[in-house]
């Protein structure tokens, strides 16, 4: 990364549409992901193989943290919180593959998880409650407190966006600059170091999604 | 006056990376001392207590993390820098 970490030069142009990095990297994961959940669910066995159960594995963690971060039954936020994790934690990750820079380095992909959040919370929050109910809960404990709710809705989510790219970036920034005035092979405990941070980081997010929308949906039978 | 405002800017990007680090090394410090001597009680809790300790850390780490982002937003995308 020897550029501005908040710019995204252009690799081709579609069109008038222009393909970044981020993009293609983004893609590619997804196709990965999408091809490797389909290849195993297409042949789903009682007696399960390897691959299946190492999904099973996934999807019974991931139940398990919802039921104890959002105290409700996992079924409708499943699919949601699920994907972000993973694919957050791929995306992390990818970076030690060589040339591969993690989209969550740049502020567009954070900024485009953080709205999912921010719609899901919404959509989540006025499925459960009714559109009056929802914004009912702007109000308590008292009215007084409707524009600091609403000021909070919009900052945690800011804080989500800078929380994660921030990590993210400053571990590839890191490396980058030692292995500018260090070298070969200098860098690889940074890298370490990075996979930890990356794995912390998917997992806060997806936490943080979870009390988020746990908090919209709360006293839900 | 451009030359000023990038002197200024470097200046206090590193002013910000510097002193936006104090507090959230100190609360790290903090936070490990108190997983330690909490490990040092009841060693049958470490792997819960470290599994919290690791997700705070992150937590905390966040606010210097933001100092860092101000930084680089003074660094590379100032606006009065033309």
């Amino acid at each position: 990364m020897t550029h501005s970490p908040l710019q995204t030069p252009a690799l081709l142009n579609v069109g008038p549409v222009a393909i970044t990095e981020p993009v293609i990297v983004t893609w590619i994961i997804m196709a990965l992901l999408v091809a490797f959940a389909a290849a195993v669910t297409l042949r789903l066995d009682p007696v399960p193989s390897k691959a299946q159960t190492f999904l099973e594995v996934i999807v019974s963690t991931v139940d398990d943290q919802i039921r104890s971060t959002m105290l409700v039954e996992p079924g409708p936020y499943r699919a949601f919180i699920g994907t972000i994790f993973i694919f957050i934690l791929v995306a992390n990750w990818s970076s030690l593959i060589p040339g591969v820079e993690p989209p969550t380095a740049h502020l567009e992909t954070d900024t485009a998880f953080a709205a999912l959040v921010f719609c899901a919370t919404i959509f989540y929050g006025i499925r459960s409650r009714g559109l009056f109910g929802y914004l009912a809960t702007f109000a308590e404990p008292t009215w007084i407190m409707i524009p600091l709710n609403i000021v909070e809705q919009i900052t945690r989510i800011f804080s989500l966006i800078v929380r994660l790219f921030g990590n993210i970036m400053s571990g590839v920034f890191i490396g980058a600059i030692v292995l500018s005035l260090a070298g070969l092979l200098v860098p690889i405990p940074f890298m370490a170091l990075d996979v930890l941070t990356g794995a912390i980081q998917a997992y806060i997010f997806s936490v943080l999604a979870m009390v988020f929308i746990g908090a919209a949906v709360a006293g839900e039978k | 006056m451009n030359d000023a405002t990038q002197l200024i800017s470097i200046f206090s990007a590193a002013m910000a990376v510097s002193f936006g680090a104090i507090g959230p090394a100190l609360a790290e410090g903090r936070a490990v001392a108190s997983a330690m001597d909490a490990i040092a009680r009841q060693p049958d809790s470490a792997g819960t207590v470290s599994r919290t300790l690791f997700v705070g850390l992150a937590m905390i780490e966040t606010m210097a993390i933001y100092a860092l982002v101000v930084a680089l937003l003074v660094l590379f995308a100032n606006p009065f820098i033309k």
